[in-house]
């Protein structure tokens, strides 16, 4: 069993992950917490180097982004009048992008405790990225309920069934163009929840 | 092939090689047919409607998954619906246990990106509160641990000594289960008179609790032989897995958010121990939570003490819009590393909120856990990896 980690080197800025990842790293974001988006082409390999060469051994969490902003706004509007027209253009957030759609995983160095947010660019014509499911053995799980909530594919991939949903859904919940449907029905907070009363003319709505 | 990747494979085929050969003997003279047995949805060792589904081999689990989602409630989608001051009822409800400490990261991610900062005495209460809901939370896990092996004193003990720290959230949040309590900037009240000196009281209670679980169970020689060297998880693979809290620290990973980030909380006011055990077995995993549940009293006794003087809540605008950004804060959560990362674009509420629950990973260990391991001993692993629904499905 492998007992070099605790040897691993501190991450002290950003150079250091860059000439760790060298042409791979397209750009980088640097606050309180450290943001690097790689090649779509080598996600997979910065994943290992990142885990070998730099000791993020320990997987946080993997998701995606949809970067355009939702048709139906916050989901207040009145569906009894026509639907208000939205500015729906994409801007990716910090370390840049050129998709509409961003997968990102998080992962830590358990000895210095070091964190960095991976990001990268999902193609739009094929939607999919490659599995990193055997780097991190913990991303099998957060892969499938990435390719259920967004219909982003993962090359090589075991097994991308669904983990939520009926086999028989239709639809990707969490991307923006998804409805979501409660809204849709019964605007929130309440604009027709409360019906007046025979001449009631108080305001109608709820409290807020 | 990297060495972790190696360890990982050769363990899992190991283990199965092992007992396939202790057993080999037997099932050649039986011809046991393979059956697959399904655990759940409602379970006791399950804390919520999880379904596992085991394929076996005689006694032994050839191969098993988790079967979730029958509690999926879709919190990332509806936080894109919500103001921020609105998302912490929702996220009350994904550790039910420990509700609390949801709230905490959630508001301390906000508070990040609108670079407010809760007022010292408001961090003070939040660290109580917060170590409070992990008392509440793990003393239900210790008393139920009893019930998973066939011991029925020790869940009467728990139950008992939890409803004096639910009295006390309850008295200062004004919900036993869901405090709701959290604000942008600080908390929604001061405490209550006389809450001091009766936390007081109660944390010595809860302390002579955990030396009667101490004697009742983990001294027990029963406890002791079905759960020494079971469901070992070596240290890379719980990595790997990103297993936290606990289950990582009894792998061997010194590693504690309260410790090792840097948060506007109190825990490094208080002088306490991070718990770590070598074995990673399930009951290194009992072990290390029976400890920090010590520990948690022992942080509020000090805060408790030295809670400063002055205003519970921050100058916020009534309105609250976040600052365009990304933000990601964890804390060390009752049941493993929480955390959320919010993208906001100046809004009313979140743009997108990823988050990041810690049963979610801790169960997603079980399919290679599982592998090679007896039926009886399922409940046990389940028992000490110690999960919640809510938070698996969020």
């Amino acid at each position: 069993m492998s007992t070099t980690s605790d040897t691993q080197p501190r991450i002290t800025s950003v150079e250091e992950v860059k000439a760790a990842l060298g042409d791979r790293l397209v750009d980088s974001f640097h606050k309180d917490d450290l943001w690097l988006r790689v090649r779509t082409d080598a996600w997979k390999s910065s994943m290992r180097t990142l885990r070998d060469t730099l000791g993020f051994q320990y997987f946080c969490f993997l998701s995606a982004i949809d970067w355009m902003p939702s048709p139906y706004g916050r989901g207040e509007d009145d569906p009894t009048e026509p639907a208000p027209e939205r500015d729906t253009t994409i801007r990716q957030g910090y370390a840049g992008g050129e998709t509409r759609m961003q997968v990102f995983a998080r992962v830590s160095n358990p000895v210095t405790h070091v964190s960095v947010v991976v990001k990268v660019d999902v193609p739009e014509d094929s939607l999919s990225i490659e599995s990193i499911h055997d780097v991190f053995a913990g991303a099998n799980w957060h892969e499938r309920e990435t390719h259920e909530m967004f219909g982003i594919a993962f090359d090589g991939h075991p097994d991308l069934r669904n983990m939520y949903l009926p086999i028989d859904f239709e639809g990707f919940p969490l991307r923006k163009d998804f409805p979501l449907l409660a809204r849709m029905v019964k605007p929130w907070p309440g604009i027709v929840d409360v019906e007046p009363l025979p001449g009631d003319d108080a305001e109608v709505g709820g409290d807020e | 092939m990297s060495l972790t990747d190696r360890a990982l494979g050769d363990r899992q085929q190991l283990s199965y090689i092992a007992s396939q050969a202790a057993d080999a003997r037997l099932n050649v003279e039986l011809e046991t047919e393979g059956m697959t047995l399904n655990i759940g949805p409602q379970h006791p060792a399950t804390h919520g409607t999880l379904r596992i589904i085991a394929r076996l081999d005689g006694e032994q689990v050839v191969w098993a998954e988790p079967a979730c989602g029958y509690m999926h409630r879709g919190y990332e989608k509806l936080t894109e619906v919500r103001t921020y001051p609105q998302v912490t009822t929702l996220v009350n409800r994904i550790d039910w246990l420990g509700s609390f400490a949801n709230e905490v990261p959630f508001i301390l991610a906000a508070e990040k990106l609108m670079e407010v900062e809760a007022p010292a005495r408001a961090q003070h209460i939040r660290t109580i509160l917060f170590e409070l809901s992990r008392i509440a939370n793990v003393s239900l896990f210790l008393g139920d641990l009893g019930v998973q092996l066939g011991a029925i004193t020790p869940v009467f003990l728990a139950f008992r000594d939890r409803e004096y720290v639910l009295n006390l959230i309850e008295s200062a949040t004004g919900g036993r289960f869901h405090p709701n309590f959290d604000r942008i900037g600080g908390l929604k009240d001061d405490l209550p008179a006389g809450w001091i000196d009766e936390t007081r009281a109660v944390m010595k209670k809860l302390r002579g609790f955990c030396d009667q679980i101490e004697d009742l169970l983990f001294g027990n020689e029963i406890f002791q032989s079905r759960t020494r060297g079971i469901g070992v998880i070596p240290r890379e693979v719980a990595l790997q897995y990103g297993l936290s809290g606990a289950n990582l620290r009894a792998s061997g990973v010194d590693w504690d958010l309260r410790r090792d980030t840097q948060l506007p909380m109190a825990w490094n006011k208080a002088d306490w121990k991070v718990w770590t055990h070598p074995d990673g077995d399930s009951f290194a995993r009992c072990w290390i939570r029976l400890q920090e549940t010590r520990e948690s009293t022992k942080i509020v006794d000090q805060l408790l003490g030295s809670i400063p003087a002055g205003p519970v809540m921050a100058k916020v605008p009534k309105i609250i819009k976040v600052p365009e950004g990304e933000a990601w804060v964890s804390t060390e959560n009752p049941l493993g590393e929480m955390g959320y990362y919010i993208v906001s674009r100046g809004d009313l509420g979140p743009f997108r909120v990823k988050i990041r629950s810690a049963s979610f990973n801790n169960i997603s260990i079980t399919p290679w856990l599982l592998r090679g391991v007896y039926v009886p001993d399922i409940v046990t692993i389940l028992a000490s990896l110690y999960f919640i629904l809510g938070d698996i499905d969020r």
